[in-house]
Formats: structure tokens, sequence, C-alpha cells
């Protein structure tokens, strides 16, 4: 069977492949997985995105360079609406993306099921080190630079990381 | 109307919180804790964002996030009590972040079910960072009670002050009650089971007794404050009353 691609939204989804967030900048806003739909008639579009950590305060930012680019790019009328639903997840994040994340020196979110839980005290599985890949980390803390992240250290090359955590 | 009343509640509790924990920003004891509590901070902030941007919607008469936050007065406002009241010393603010991340723990599961779609996806969404704050505050309660016996005090003494605040949660006002019936969020007093679980399994790890039965002050969600809300909107609005429409 054959379904109908929606060629008239490629080149809008190409314009958004090059906006990067603006507080991970090796990340663009597609590897991040947070735009979840785009339509395109004739002159108008809208994207709809959705945030991160509901008050990641990267998204007016994000929202205003995404209406800027495609304004940039001839489109006249331009809505980018922002939902809450579903909720975001890490496991949205791009396989590039997270590749990406690494080299840039953040260590990469684990998949999702094994680590968000209730029980205290207790450390995520190994977190690797984005810097000399082992496995041998600790958490300093659950709170990072950013909504995003949380603090890790290394025990092997000592140094201490962000580590993008799962959500 | 009670949808709106309830949004405006949730927005105001979580502002305030969110206010009252970035006291805290710079004047934290280690500097990741700092973070964490503001960290804490801007989740709060942008689940009362999400609250009042959906209450100004209800309102449509011009009203923005803005307008509701820093432009109703003290009569205006919906919010616990307990999150108005000043930090104190960390272990109150710690004591404090854990009995309202239980509470809202509870009460955002129950949420996610809502009938009311944008209420739903909003508890969805903030109940992910919830999980983190009550994990987190969990973990300070228990470290701090069952820590020195210096930290243990002030845990005590934060307990004895905060406790009386706790009730307020559970209590249903006209509006939650209205809101209630409508299967549109739970019915508060539902929560008060688990939530004095939660809180005796943390405070046993913690060494810290349970109170017994005590008066609850009440009033915060009907608008009847404590003089500390005064001062906490003067120092939070007073940007927007001294030049009305500043932006960044």
């Amino acid at each position: 069977m054959i379904y109908p691609v929606d060629i008239s939204t490629q080149p809008v989804w190409t314009i958004l492949s090059n906006i990067m967030d603006p507080e991970v900048p090796v990340l663009s806003i597609l590897d991040l997985g947070i735009v979840r739909k785009v339509t395109v008639n004739d002159d108008d579009v809208e994207v709809v995105i959705t945030p991160t950590y509901t008050g990641c305060p990267a998204m007016d930012m994000i929202s205003a360079s995404v209406r800027m680019e495609l304004l940039a790019a001839g489109y006249k009328n331009v809505s980018v609406l922002q939902v809450l639903s579903p909720a975001w997840t890490t496991e949205w994040m791009s396989e590039q993306g997270k590749k990406k994340l690494k080299e840039y020196g953040i260590a990469p979110p684990n998949p999702l099921q094994q680590v968000c839980h209730h029980d205290l005290f207790m450390n995520d599985e190994a977190i690797q080190c984005p810097h000399c890949e082992s496995w041998h980390t600790r958490l300093i803390s659950e709170f990072g630079s950013t909504a995003c992240k949380s603090l890790y250290q290394c025990k092997d090359c000592q140094e201490p990381f962000d580590y993008f955590k799962c959500h | 109307m009670s949808l709106l009343n309830y949004s405006l509640s949730l927005a105001d509790s979580t502002l305030l919180l969110g206010q009252r924990n970035s006291e805290w920003c710079g004047h934290g004891p280690v500097l990741e804790q700092d973070i964490a509590i503001t960290n804490i901070s801007l989740d709060l902030i942008g689940q009362a964002r999400n609250f009042y941007q959906y209450a100004a919607i209800i309102r449509n008469d011009g009203s923005t996030e803005d307008t509701l936050a820093y432009l109703r007065d003290a009569r205006e406002f919906r919010n616990l009590l307990l999150v108005e009241l000043p930090n104190g010393d960390w272990g109150s603010t710690i004591l404090r972040q854990f009995f309202f991340s239980n509470y809202q723990h509870l009460l955002y599961t129950k949420l996610q079910q809502s009938n009311d779609e944008q209420l739903a996806a909003i508890a969805a969404k903030a109940l992910k960072e919830v999980t983190y704050h009550l994990r987190w505050s969990s973990e300070w309660v228990i470290r701090l009670g069952d820590g020195t016996a210096e930290s243990h005090r002030r845990m005590n003494d934060a307990l004895q002050e905060l406790w009386p605040y706790t009730g307020e949660m559970f209590i249903p006002v006209p509006f939650e009650k209205e809101i209630a019936n409508k299967q549109t969020a739970p019915d508060p007093g539902s929560l008060k089971d688990a939530w004095m679980e939660k809180t005796a399994e943390i405070f046993h790890a913690a060494t810290l007794d349970l109170p017994g039965n005590v008066f609850m002050h009440t009033g915060g969600k009907e608008g009847n404050h404590t003089e500390h809300i005064g001062f906490v909107l003067a120092e939070m609005q007073f940007l927007q009353r001294a030049y009305p429409g500043a932006e960044w």
C-alpha cells in the first residue's frame, strides 16, 4: 500500500532542522523531539511544539526563532502553537541528537524505563562519562545547570559532567 | 466559575512557593542545593504559568498570565497558607517542600484523569517534575531529621511551626467541592490518607514524630491570608505596579 506523503511540509522541516536549542546549542529542535506537527497551506504555516520542562525558559526563544526563520524563508502567516499533551519525553530525542550530545560533553539520556523510580537514596543506573567513556561515575546532584540536566562526576578521569536526565 | 477559581488556586499556590523558594537563590547552604531549590522554583513557576494562561482563557476579559500574577491583590489570591509563610531556615524550607510535593504528587496523579483536557495535560506534564521534587525533599527530610542533634532539633521546630498549615490542603472549599462533583478534579479530602501514609513513612526514617491532632489554619483558598502574603506580593509585584506593562 502506498501512503500519500505531504511533500509541501518538507521545506519547513528542513528549516526547522537548522534551529538550535539555545541552551544546548548542538541540538536542533528536531533532535530534541519538541516539534510535534507542521501544517502548510500555501503561504501559511503552523508549527506545533511542546516544552521539555514546564518552566523551560528556552521555549519563548524557540518560538520566536521558528517564526523568524520561516518568515525569512518567505512564508507569510506563521503561527507557533505550544501544546502540553502528550508530555515530552527524552524517548523522543533522535539517535543523532544523542550522539551530538555526547560529543559536546553531555551524557545523553538513558532509555526511560530503567530510571524514573521513587526509591530514595538510589542512584540511577550507570551513566557513562562522555569524556573517557568510563561507567564508573557518581551523581553529584539531581538538579543541574538547566532543568533538563543533572550533575555527575567521573571517578576515573575526575571530570564533572552534565547528564541529560531521563524524563 | 468553579473551574476558574480552581485554576487560579493551583496557579497561586505554585507561584507563591516558586517565589519563596527563589529567595534562596545565591543563599543556599551549598552550591548544588542552591541550584536544586531554584530549579524547583523554575518548575513551580512554569506550572503557575500554565494554570494562569488557562485561567486567562476562561476569564476571556483581556486578562493575561501576567495581569493575574502581578495585578491581583492579597484578598484575590487563592493559595494555601502554607506556601506564603516565610522560608525560615533550610530545614523549614525543605519540610514545607516535602509537604507540598507529597500533596502535589497525589493531586496531579488524579488530575491527569480529569475530564477537563487542559487540566489533565498540565497535570500529566508537571507530574514528572514533581516526582523529582518529592524524591529530593524526602531525602533531605530524612538526612536532616536523622542527622545531627542540631539538625534534628531544627526539623522538629519547623514541624511544630508548619504542621498546623498542612490540614488546609485536604479541607475543601465550595469551589473545590463543586469541581469535584463534576469529576473535573479529585476531592481534596480523598488525598489525605495517602498523604499521611507517605509522611509517616518518611518521618519514620527521619526519626521525627507525627504530631497529634492540632488546630488547622484555613482561609487561604478563599482569600483570607496570613500577614505574610502582603510582604511577598509587595516584592513580587513591585515592578509591574511601579512600571505597568514593563517587559524584558
